[in-house]
């Protein structure tokens, strides 16, 4: 092994001096791009009067807060939890069912290899992009005040929230299909269906159904807070036992949420590795 | 595999009849344990739509009956736009415009804060919550546990507790993004961790660097751009987060959509709404931009 002497590091250094140092304007350009970051942060906190009285006061209200919280007890309200749970995972799951039903045709609309007008299809790629800019939560505002207090709101808010994410995702998919099966299907004579339904549907499938299960998962965590705005589920009773200042149960309900989600996480993900499994290696 | 070998082996002693019956039973059997599965999911499926149905009050006459209101409530929310009179009829519709634009970039100063104090509390939670960078499988698990706590506690449910606890107001919704990124962030930013080449980090240690150089030196330099795009995608997601917080008090825009919404001023509610997919438009298509960039550099610097 030889040794690298000082020398010879000076040496290196007056003959490529590009690798010592950095250009001016890269580093003019790192510095400014920090300072306006720092300025932002600096604006953003500012904005939102983050000063540290507020913050120590805040600091001790949440300890009160979690003092009161524990221990968590269900009172006499426990299954009433139960079921408002079981309405949380039924808007989740029918939401979810209705928008990938709903998302099929709309996947195939959207992908480019089966409309290959490249204006139509960038249009509707941007109409689903945007549809994903409202957050589930608006939706069930408007749904609830549409079609009033209850579940119903929540799946309907589900529905609308992920139908155009999905048609997105499914119209990937559609586009990512192996075209050597389309083409032996239809070597060997198949029609315009059959082609359909031998050489593109057992593709996407899995595909759909694990971007179907993922999704499910996400809605089964974003349909425990729907309540809070009256659209059913678990949320409405978080919300009220927070409303009365019953910190204890509401405790008990955001563990049962935590426990809910991470079984409901642990099944799909197990359905999951068995579809990708099950997929047509290429 | 084994099954093929072995019949091959008896080729010549069996009959072609033989053999076709033999592939038929096989074939058979295939059929039967898969049309049996997919019997089965079928079913579980079936159960759960209709125990759904079942709690959340879905019927098809309530679904009739409720389709068309909600589309008259969309179809109300729309405004009267004329053509001779347009830009009056827009400044109309648009009459708040200043001051949802206010709120708007107190959204957008919402979600980059907390991005920002979510993402520096991730980065110190990531690297005892990587396997291949903690000895103490205690460490590694409290680092885990808690992270995924953050992350599983919903966004909504932090921001309701911290209104109580920090007042109304955006300083409440700022601190709920934040706990909630720490979490999902911690988690990725683990994940990157422990899919980074450990040769550096052997250089690293054999040079004499201890824990925190191991880190700084050896890890950080190989995630950085896998750092700063899942901090991208994190903020595009946190600022529609943010919209959505005004509705506990939590600050933003979606305050001002709350009110909307309840005291049914229908036009207001198509031009926030607007407004919010236009923002989110535009953040989501310069962040993927920006995104595209780092990760082809990351691909340049050559692995």
């Amino acid at each position: 092994m030889n040794i690298i002497t000082h020398g010879e590091i000076a040496r290196l250094r007056r003959t490529n001096p590009a690798l010592f140092s950095t250009p001016l304007i890269v580093r003019l350009r790192t510095g400014a791009l920090w300072l306006g970051f720092v300025l932002a942060m600096a604006f953003g906190l500012w904005w939102v009067d983050a000063n540290p009285m507020r913050i120590v006061n805040g600091l001790n209200k949440l300890g009160l807060l979690v003092g009161l919280m524990i221990p968590p007890h269900p009172g006499d309200g426990f299954w009433d939890y139960v079921h408002a749970m079981l309405e949380t995972l039924g808007m989740a799951f029918l939401g979810t069912v209705i928008a990938a039903v709903l998302a099929v045709p709309l996947g195939f609309l959207g992908a480019k290899n089966i409309m290959p007008n490249p204006l139509f299809h960038f249009g509707l790629r941007r109409i689903y992009d945007g549809f994903r800019g409202i957050d589930g939560l608006v939706w069930a505002l408007i749904f609830v005040s549409a079609v009033g207090l209850g579940p119903f709101a929540g799946v309907l808010a589900i529905a609308v929230g992920d139908l155009m994410i999905f048609a997105k995702l499914f119209a990937e998919a559609i586009e990512n299909v192996e075209t050597k099966q389309v083409e032996g299907v239809r070597a060997a004579g198949g029609s315009d269906t059959h082609v359909m339904r031998l050489g593109v549907f057992p593709q996407v499938l899995p595909v759909m159904m694990s971007h179907v299960l993922y999704f499910f998962e996400s809605n089964v965590r974003s349909a425990t807070i729907l309540g809070i705005v009256g659209a059913g589920g678990i949320g409405l009773q978080l919300s009220d036992r927070m409303r009365i200042n019953n910190w204890q149960e509401a405790a008990f309900i955001v563990l049962m949420i935590l426990v809910t989600v991470a079984v409901i996480d642990n099944i799909s993900r197990r359905i999951r590795a068995r579809l990708i499994d099950a997929a047509p290696q290429t | 595999m084994s099954t093929l070998t072995h019949t091959n082996g008896r080729l010549t002693s069996t009959t072609r009849e033989e053999r076709l019956l033999s592939f038929n039973a096989r074939y058979r059997q295939q059929q039967f344990t898969r049309r049996n599965w997919t019997l089965l999911y079928g079913a579980l499926f079936l159960a759960a739509l209709s125990g759904s149905v079942a709690v959340s009050d879905f019927s098809i006459p309530g679904l009739i009956k409720g389709l068309p209101m909600a589309w008259n409530y969309i179809a109300g929310t729309l405004p009267t736009l004329t053509l001779e009179n347009f830009w009056a009829d827009l400044a109309n519709w648009y009459w708040g415009l200043r001051f949802w634009l206010r709120l708007l970039v107190e959204t957008i100063l919402m979600g980059f804060v907390g991005t920002v104090l979510g993402g520096g509390v991730a980065l110190l939670l990531c690297f005892p919550a990587s396997r291949n960078l903690v000895e103490n499988t205690g460490i590694y698990f409290a680092a885990r546990r808690s992270l995924e706590f953050l992350r599983t506690v919903p966004e909504l449910v932090f921001a309701l507790i911290f209104v109580f606890a920090f007042g109304l107001g955006p300083f409440a919704g700022v601190l709920a993004i934040a706990v909630h990124t720490a979490g999902s962030l911690g988690k990725l930013f683990a994940e990157v961790n422990e899919n980074v080449d450990p040769r550096p980090i052997e250089g690293v240690r054999a040079a004499g660097g201890n824990w925190p150089m191991l880190m700084r030196l050896g890890v950080v330099p190989q995630a950085l751009p896998n750092y700063a795009s899942y901090l991208l995608l994190r903020f595009e997601i946190n600022v529609r987060g943010a919209s959505a917080l005004g509705i506990v008090g939590a600050g933003g825009i979606g305050q001002e959509l709350y009110v909307a919404i309840r005291q049914f001023e229908y036009t207001d509610i198509s031009a926030i709404m607007l407004l919010l997919i236009a923002t989110t438009s535009i953040i989501d298509i310069t962040c993927e931009t920006i995104r595209h960039r780092l990760i082809g550099q990351d691909m340049q610097a050559g692995h």
